[in-house]
């Protein structure tokens, strides 16, 4: 019986409804004054004719979903319904019981009561069969829609990870090769930094929140490898206090942002760069400032536009559904960007 | 003795060079520079017969640096990572030096360069300068000059119109202009063919740049642009302007 509802549930709530009408016209024919048999011949020919009526229908409903236009031939189609079931059902009844006179009288008088239950029955079945369908439809097509999107959404956040740097890679394995042949105990530190660097960024799920003390750490190594690489010329600041280490923030978001910082403060001038990362804590807000020089007059016209910005900004719109959370300024020649991650309370 | 350059802005880059450099008494390092500016300047002082060269440096590339310097000397170019510029390299056969790279390749190329002959190698170097292989990757942003000893970018959008001048071109922005040795048809074909139009045997103009077209005598035309300078239009750059501005 269990199996049964659950492999056939819209037919068992059918069956339900029927049976329960037909048991509800019996006894109230019955307690009119007609025999048992009588009644209940009369509630099942009616009741049946009307499943039938109902079946029809529903079955139109699950694979034909009429549009809102369609409204009037959804009524005129359960009019004409409930009118052939009541000239079936007055054509069974009168065959059936064809000498009892005092029953065709009474079957030829309650026909507006029957039209009355047939109308309503028969609207019934239409409005919550077509509900029924309307809504596994759009659960349907919701569920889709979700797959679809996730799956974008996977896809897209894996191809921005697949960005990396191959420049940065080649030319810190350089720096290694270097420092192998005259001070190989460093070689060994940068080996050990860029491996560390590079498992982090790549077993981060991109979905995941971690705190931002985490994070630096991680990035500390990104920037403990530039400054191998570059030597003096690059200054590093990172200032981020207690509660603000303790917030939030997805992983590997800043990552880009620093090496956009780096890019355009060691490219685009030939000085010193001092690259300053400061992390404050606001209510309920992580704000996080990134600075770099630049040169205003030779920066090529679509920097600030570039990659690692744009992955940024995406990201962001994912995760949060906002365009406001990174601002980017330049001031004469510094270019500042400025980072918010709302926080919220899990 | 042969005279050479390291041009790299990594410290260790060029460290490394200068290692494998240890076996050639016969090579002697100059100088070591840490961008394109010091490398020009470099160039200058040393007249260096042979520079190793990076691609990837602040300011200007390896190859905008090369584009001002006249007669380059013998290049190994070194990079880390440039699928545009290989191309090029292949396409010319300038050898060149993945980082990092080891002590048998570093010989080899530089056995092949000893061993050149180096007008053949100066030629293929000029031609690869002359292409700049970042053109490919991208629509020129920008063009390197130099006045005297002084280099300066211009970004593209400054260019009101370049002028044809002998093996030179001036390239006219708002308040000057500059001489570069290239041809007016070298810029036609790598500046953005959206924004430049050939109007005249002797001028590339940036259409925005462009207020209004007046008619002269005998049925030529002029272009008037935003510093009020005229340009001359030749007949079919007079009908090329009218289609591209929709007349």
């Amino acid at each position: 019986m269990q199996s049964f509802l659950a492999k056939y549930p819209i037919l068992t709530v059918n069956l339900a409804w029927w049976l329960f009408w037909i048991l509800a016209q019996t006894i109230v024919l019955h307690r009119f004054g007609w025999s048992w048999e009588v009644s209940l011949t009369d509630a099942t020919i009616s009741n049946g004719l009307l499943a039938i009526a109902a079946g029809v229908t529903e079955n139109i409903y699950r694979f034909y979903q009429p549009g809102s236009k369609n409204r009037l031939y959804r009524f005129l189609w359960g009019v004409v319904l409930t009118w052939l079931s009541i000239q079936g059902i007055q054509f069974l009844l009168a065959h059936m019981f064809a000498s009892n006179i005092e029953y065709l009288t009474f079957l030829e008088k309650s026909v507006p009561v029957r039209y009355m239950f047939a109308l309503l029955m028969i609207a019934f079945v239409t409005v919550t069969s077509w509900l029924y369908f309307y809504i596994r439809e759009q659960q349907a097509d919701k569920s889709r829609k979700d797959d679809a999107e996730k799956l974008l959404r996977d896809a897209e956040l894996s191809n921005l990870r697949q960005q990396l740097q191959p420049h940065f890679l080649f030319n810190s394995l350089n720096s290694i090769s270097a420092l192998a042949g005259s001070k190989p105990e460093q070689a060994r530190k940068m080996i050990q930094q860029l491996s560390d660097f590079l498992r982090g960024t790549l077993k981060k799920d991109e979905q995941q929140l971690v705190s931002l003390a985490d994070e630096l750490e991680h990035l500390q190594l990104y920037l403990d490898i530039e400054k191998v690489r570059f030597g003096h010329r690059l200054n590093t600041e990172v200032s981020c206090g207690e509660e603000a280490g303790q917030m939030k923030i997805p992983t590997l978001l800043l990552q880009p942002l620093l090496e956009n910082a780096i890019k355009f403060g060691l490219y685009d001038t030939t000085e010193e760069v001092s690259i300053r990362v400061v992390a404050e804590a606001k209510p309920g807000m992580l704000h996080i400032t990134i600075q770099n020089p630049f040169d205003a007059e030779t920066s090529r016209p679509k920097q600030g536009t570039g990659f690692g910005l744009n992955s940024v900004k995406r990201r962001l719109s994912l995760l949060y559904a906002r365009n406001d959370l990174l601002n980017i300024s330049q001031k004469e020649t510094i270019f500042t960007s400025t980072l918010t991650i709302p926080q919220t309370s899990d | 003795m042969i005279k050479a350059l390291i041009i790299d802005d990594e410290p260790l880059a060029r460290s490394i060079v200068l290692e494998y450099l240890a076996t050639y008494p016969e090579i002697s390092v100059l100088e070591e520079c840490g961008n394109g500016f010091e490398g020009l300047k470099a160039i200058a002082t040393h007249h260096p017969d042979l520079i190793f060269l990076d691609i990837q440096m602040p300011k200007i590339t390896g190859f905008e640096m090369l584009e001002l310097v006249d007669n380059p000397p013998g290049i190994i170019f070194t990079t880390a990572y440039d699928e545009f510029a290989l191309k090029a390299f292949e396409a010319q056969a300038v050898d060149y030096l993945l980082k990092p790279f080891s002590k048998e390749r570093f010989d080899k190329a530089l056995q092949k360069w000893l061993n050149s002959d180096k007008n053949k190698a100066q030629l293929a170097t000029q031609t690869l300068i002359d292409n700049n292989p970042h053109r490919q990757s991208e629509e020129q942003s920008r063009v390197v000059v130099k006045n005297g000893s002084n280099i300066k970018i211009i970004p593209v959008h400054d260019i009101l119109y370049i002028e044809a001048y002998d093996d030179y071109v001036k390239i006219f922005t708002k308040d000057s202009y500059h001489l570069k040795k290239k041809t007016l048809s070298h810029f036609e074909e790598v500046l953005p063919v959206a924004d430049f139009l050939r109007v005249h045997r002797s001028y590339l103009v940036q259409l925005k740049q462009i207020t209004r077209i007046e008619p002269m005598e005998k049925n030529s035309h002029i272009a008037v642009l935003s510093n009020k300078t005229q340009i001359p239009l030749s007949r079919t750059g007079y009908l090329k302007l009218k289609e591209v501005l929709g007349l």
